[in-house]
């Protein structure tokens, strides 16, 4: 581990990785080992990749909150010591084949991963602008850089600490139609995600989500992490946020249905298969 | 000094005792990237069901002090996509396989053993027995020794008689020596134990359950004492009986301490989520336990612990070196 460093109201670690920087696309995340050697939290924690490096054989940086035992053994970690990481893992974001405009709709500290997103569109030609929003100004991550990028930069908090009073969703219509965005790209809370799509499939335009779902291993074998996405066939299938996502395209994400099991998912209880185990 | 680690479920050999738990090791292709599965002793499947399963609602898994409660719910393809895609990728790759096998009544077990029989690639079937019966109010199999031999007989039944049938039994029921005796009456070739205990944790913030679903399976470390003792129990008082030894086993020591309970094979488990490499890593270590032990076969050291007290063990070089 190279450096760690304090983000307002986040923390950064930055890691020495290469096996990951060489296969690393925007929207990968990592599964970290918390605890050491002998801990006795079995689970990793997936936290999407912020930014590579070429530095020292290329280098990994991921963003993340305290709030809990595990994050803050991680928040304790200081440069050179080592830590355990597996990645990268999970679908990356598709990028466009042509250039277009794109809105970066980014929640909360979900907004870290999509400056990679960001710089690979820009290097097709997209023109991008940056929507960024959270409760407070210190809780904003990559104020600064999403102004340096994008061609405008909207910033919303719930308590008016900074830019404008309100949710990211109250000035993304504004700033679609401003721009004349042609894709959405977001990151965030659960909730965030189902406003940007809503607002998204009302302007028609394709919107990918990254979803932050609780893990517990990050590799497909646990089936933690699921929820209802609706598949090529138009079947509803509870698939995994780690193998199949974490980015998904909004529309077919039932954000009303995550945390349940739709009646009308494939295998769900009482939808013409019995109800066992 | 290389340790012969082959051991035996039954008749099948298997070419070291570590295997994966059903239910952790995804459908195998998960798990492919990160290591050579040909160099386990077995993959075990999920457990298998007649109809696909979506499984429980979310929050499924919760994380407790060395230990990990889930309630997943099954969730699977059905028998029909796992006898379609993910069974001939593992026989394809001729990866050993346990397939698991979970349903509601005896006649869906019993169903499912026949699908299972004509399908390549199955090296054994594992009967989870921790369903709920749905004839019996919804009381699991495995609870209930009757119950449970009534499944395990009606599945070696339709089995073929080259595939081992191996029960799962849960620590959750009075007296596991009770249903393990039952199951090998009832035609069980071979037991594998545990299945999860069922456990809960309350989110003390929301002040609600943590999962979903209330209650869920714990697993990990913090019931590995638990199982090794539910290995020994039932290795003293079934020494001929196969056993495959799982609950919390991180470290090639703990599938040490199974072998030495008595299990001829240990499966890993909740490792698997928190090293994916943790299958070899087990095996690597136990293979180095053995071999400074002194012993040169893992045949030599299967329940050892049994042994009465100040009795020396005995060296396979004890019988070259003797006179007779």
């Amino acid at each position: 581990m190279l450096t760690t460093r304090q983000v307002d109201a986040y923390h950064a670690l930055t890691v020495v990785a290469p096996g990951i920087v060489e296969r690393f696309r925007p929207g990968h995340f990592v599964g970290v080992a918390v605890g050491g050697p002998h801990t006795s939290m079995l689970t990793r924690r997936a936290f999407s990749i912020h930014d590579v490096k070429p530095d020292y054989g290329g280098t990994v940086e991921f963003v993340f909150a305290v709030n809990g035992p595990g994050t803050a053994w991680l928040a304790g970690r200081r440069a050179r010591d080592t830590l355990d990481l597996v990645g990268p893992l999970g679908r990356p974001f598709p990028l466009p084949r042509d250039p277009v405009n794109c809105v970066m709709v980014g929640g909360e500290y979900g907004s870290a991963m999509l400056f990679a997103v960001a710089d690979a569109l820009q290097r097709r030609g997209c023109r991008v602008d940056f929507v960024l929003g959270a409760a407070s100004a210190d809780r904003v991550f990559g104020a600064m850089r999403a102004r340096r990028m994008g061609e405008t930069t909207t910033l919303t908090t719930e308590d008016g600490s900074l830019g404008m009073r309100g949710r990211v969703t109250d000035v993304l219509p504004g700033v679609i139609a401003d721009v004349r965005a042609d894709a959405v790209y977001a990151c965030g809370p659960m909730e965030m995600l189902r406003g940007v799509t809503d607002v998204a499939v009302e302007f028609d335009i394709p919107v990918q989500v990254a979803v932050e779902e609780r893990m517990a291993c990050g590799i497909g074998v646990c089936m933690t992490c699921v929820l209802p996405v609706i598949g090529d066939d138009g079947v509803t299938r509870m698939v995994r946020s780690c193998v199949e996502g974490p980015v998904f395209r909004g529309e077919r994400v039932r954000f009303d249905d995550v945390g349940t099991i739709p009646f009308d998912a494939l295998g769900a209880p009482g939808g013409g298969s019995r109800n066992v185990g | 000094m290389s340790v012969d680690m082959r051991t035996y479920l039954g008749h099948v050999e298997l070419a070291n005792p570590v295997v994966t738990a059903a239910g952790c090791a995804g459908s195998g292709a998960e798990l492919a990237q990160f290591f050579d599965l040909g160099r386990i002793g077995a993959l075990t499947t999920r457990s298998i069901t007649m109809a696909p399963r979506a499984g429980r609602p979310t929050p499924r898994m919760a994380e407790t002090p060395s230990g990990l409660l889930n309630a997943v719910g099954l969730q699977g393809p059905g028998v029909d996509a796992f006898l379609a895609r993910e069974l001939p990728w593992l026989a394809q790759r001729n990866i050993r396989t346990v397939v698991s096998i979970g349903g509601g009544t005896v006649a869906e077990y019993t169903a499912l053993a026949r699908r299972l029989n004509d399908a390549p690639g199955v090296a054994a079937v594992e009967v989870n027995l921790s369903c709920p019966n749905i004839e019996d109010r919804g009381r699991v199999f495995a609870r209930d020794g009757a119950a449970s031999a009534e499944v395990i007989a009606s599945v070696r039944a339709v089995m073929r008689y080259d595939v081992p049938v191996v029960a799962k039994l849960s620590p959750d029921t009075a007296d596991i020596v009770t249903v393990a005796r039952a199951c090998v009456d009832g035609g069980a070739d071979a037991l594998s134990m545990i299945n999860n205990p069922l456990g809960m944790s309350i989110d003390t913030e929301t002040m609600l359950p943590s999962l979903a679903a209330g209650t869920g399976g714990l697993s990990g470390p913090a019931v590995r004492p638990l199982a090794v003792r539910c290995v020994w129990q039932v290795r003293a008082a079934l020494p001929t009986v196969p056993i495959i030894g799982m609950g919390g086993v991180l470290t090639g020591r703990d599938a040490f301490e199974f072998i030495l309970a008595g299990a001829c094979a240990v499966a890993v488990g909740t490792a698997l989520f928190h090293d994916p490499y943790a299958c070899l890593r087990v095996l690597r270590e136990l293979e180095e336990l053995v071999a400074a032990r002194g012993y040169t076969r893992l045949a030599d050291v299967i329940g050892l612990a049994h042994r009465p007290p100040g009795a020396t063990t005995r060296h396979r070089t004890d019988f070259e070196e003797s006179p007779l």
